[in-house]
């Protein structure tokens, strides 16, 4: 059996973003109108610019297999690992028309080239390395289980691109926040079951700058070109503060906390309740905005919440289903 | 044609407050001659909080509220995107994994319930655009909304992870491109305004424990789209609603600009084309003032 393999050709305009800060003051963008074949990925793009229009251009680019993380960019907004991403499949996308810029414009040095410095301080900071003591003449081999292998679940195959940290809205808006691919790297280490770090968890669930100010918008999930899938292991993370007892007592925890305490009482939310409960006394500061719900119909008032139909049933699975301690 | 037949899972905020998110599905649901069967003994999702805390207590209430469909033989549809993630993604681990499916069946038994994994889980919305489709509803508009520009507000429980979305419709839509509010605007007769935030977050669920970076997600949506010169948006999603119209002020301080416009849910603006009255669709519940009608 033969399957015919056809390579067909396409004009593709690209707009591409130029800055050298030792002598631009501002970026511009230039324009290339190119014949593209199918065969070719957004790495082979920049390399004819840079071959066959404008030596001056520059980008990473190393082991071209997506294995080492220095070539992603974005293309129409959408961060890329150039060496992966077939030109195909971005036109079936978004048209022929395609804008190629680095990562994060704040952070450009020259045209594709970034300053990664933060994206490798919050790495450094969650401690991506095993903490343990090793008897260094051990008598036995240090296995792991399959099982224990598993559940890494890929967090071990992120090659560090920053395709996800500079896609990340928390990121972009809170210098603070770790960001999914540290997530990623803390899971990593602290699944790992030879693992013995206290300090890691503790770091990652600090507020500001830790999982709790994930907004949850998946877009690391949906650009990971290693499919690690850093929202799943930020959950993960959430769930081992509470299994290690380090959930601070604090709004996010109870606003996480306060759904299982509604739901066990009324089976759907208590929408009202939940704010109180999470916020505590300082749910003062959302009173002008309460009120102004409260003309508008936007409020159910604590005699009309509603309640599930056979309670009974919701209350014994919450009670013979939940594991989890605050 | 046979009439279209669904379990609605209304989710928590359209009974509180989003009351016109629930009066708006009734009314569109009428219109086009869909039958709700309200499942009145679901409970909350979870809405992506609860599993941060409790994974197998999230699973096992949605696979409940799911059984519940599965019993009256319907596709589950949801009105919230949150909602629709949270029981698609449980459908989605459960039909994947037997060992966690027993487990969660274990514990449903106890309640004399079983999770099948025979009902499919989808939005309203992309019922509406499978199953009735958009050249029929294009027919069945008596006002068409020609003079107003839109701008479509996705939000991101609907159009990612993509691998739900490749799973749960019929014709899936891109995370990067979506094009399921753009092309029902445009069946209702409006305009649809195209803008960089519309397949972005508006940062609801950090409200409490992250202000600031919810207020600036949702002042850039809305200034993103008052710069497209859209006269209202739409979304699918009560959540999405609530933060776009209720936080209006933290928005604009937040991102140093005045920002306010109109949000119509997805079933308002549906409804509003097809001739429903803006007291049927409870227009009159927003506090950014729609007073276009
Ligand atoms: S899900 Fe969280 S970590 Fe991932 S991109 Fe969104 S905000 Fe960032
Ligand atoms: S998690 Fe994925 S996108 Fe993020 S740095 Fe690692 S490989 Fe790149
Ligand atoms: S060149 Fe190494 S990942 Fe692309």
């Amino acid at each position: 059996m033969s399957t015919e393999h056809k390579i067909t050709t396409q004009q593709v305009n690209f707009k591409v973003f130029r800055f050298n800060a030792d002598e631009d003051y501002l970026p511009y963008y230039e324009d290339y109108s190119m014949e593209v074949t199918s065969e070719e990925v957004v790495l082979d793009i920049l390399n004819r610019i840079k071959w066959d229009h404008d030596g001056s251009f520059s980008y990473r680019r190393s082991c071209r297999h997506g294995i080492c993380g220095a070539c992603a960019i974005k293309v129409n907004g959408r961060s890329t690992l150039a060496c992966k991403e077939s030109m195909n499949d971005m036109v079936d996308l978004f048209g022929s028309e395609l804008t190629i810029e680095p990562l994060s414009i704040k952070r450009v040095v020259k045209d594709m080239i970034i300053d990664k410095g933060d994206f490798w301080e919050k790495h450094e900071a969650v401690q991506p390395y095993l903490v343990a003591d090793i008897d260094e003449n051990p008598e036995t081999e240090n296995l792991v289980s399959p099982e224990d292998a598993d559940a890494l679940d890929d967090a071990d195959l992120c090659i560090q691109c920053g395709a996800c940290h500079y896609a990340c809205p928390a990121v972009a808006i809170n210098e603070e926040f770790f960001g999914p691919a540290a997530f990623a790297a803390a899971y990593r280490f602290s699944a790992d079951v030879r693992d013995n770090s206290e300090e890691r968890l503790k770091t990652v669930n600090e507020m500001g700058q830790g999982v709790w100010d994930c907004v949850k918008c998946f877009e690391c999930a949906e650009v990971c070109p290693k499919e690690i899938n850093p929202i799943g292991k930020i959950t993960k993370l959430h769930q081992m503060a509470f299994q290690e007892g380090i959930a601070e007592n604090n709004v996010a925890v109870r606003h996480a906390v306060g759904f299982k305490k509604s739901i066990e009482k009324r089976g759907v939310l208590d929408e009202g309740g939940l704010v109180l409960y999470s916020e505590g006394p300082s749910i003062v500061k959302h009173i002008p905005v309460a009120l102004r719900m409260f003309t508008k119909g936007k409020i159910a008032m604590p005699w009309a919440i509603p309640t599930s139909d056979n309670m009974d049933e919701i209350k014994k699975l919450v009670e013979s289903s939940s594991t989890a301690k605050f | 044609m046979k009439k279209l037949k669904y379990a609605l899972f209304t989710g928590c905020t359209a009974k509180q407050s989003t009351p016109e998110q629930m009066m708006s599905t009734m009314a569109v649901a009428e219109k086009l001659g869909i039958e709700l069967i309200e499942l009145t003994e679901a409970s909350c999702c979870g809405a992506s909080h609860l599993q941060d805390y409790d994974d197998f207590l999230s699973l096992v209430l949605n696979a409940r509220n799911i059984a519940y469909a599965e019993k009256h033989g319907l596709t589950m549809v949801t009105i919230c995107n949150t909602c629709q993630l949270n029981t698609a993604m449980t459908k989605h681990r459960l039909d994947n994994n037997a060992e966690l499916k027993a487990k969660v069946n274990e514990k449903l038994a106890e309640v004399g319930l079983e999770y099948k994994g025979t009902s499919d889980v989808t939005h309203f919305l992309y019922a509406i655009i499978d199953d009735i489709g958009l050249d029929k509803i294009k027919e069945m508009v008596v006002t068409p909304l020609s003079q107003f520009n839109i701008a479509p507000f996705y939000g991101c429980h609907n159009i990612r992870p993509s691998e739900l979305q490749n799973e749960t419709h019929k014709s899936p839509e891109s995370a990067y491109r979506p094009t399921s509010l753009d092309d029902l605007i445009i069946a209702c007769g409006g305009k649809n305004v195209d803008y960089e935030e519309k397949n972005k977050c508006c940062g609801f669920h950090v409200e409490l424990q992250a202000p600031h970076t919810a207020a600036v997600l949702t002042g850039n949506a809305i200034a993103g789209a008052m710069d497209g010169n859209a006269d209202w948006m739409v979304t699918p999603c009560p959540l999405c609603h609530l933060k776009l119209d209720t936080q209006t002020a933290h928005a604009s301080e937040a991102i140093g600009r005045e920002v306010e416009l109109p949000v119509l849910h997805m079933q308002q603006m549906v409804g509003l084309a097809l001739g429903c009255s803006p007291a049927e669709l409870g227009l009159n519940h927003h506090l950014a003032k729609v007073n276009f009608v």
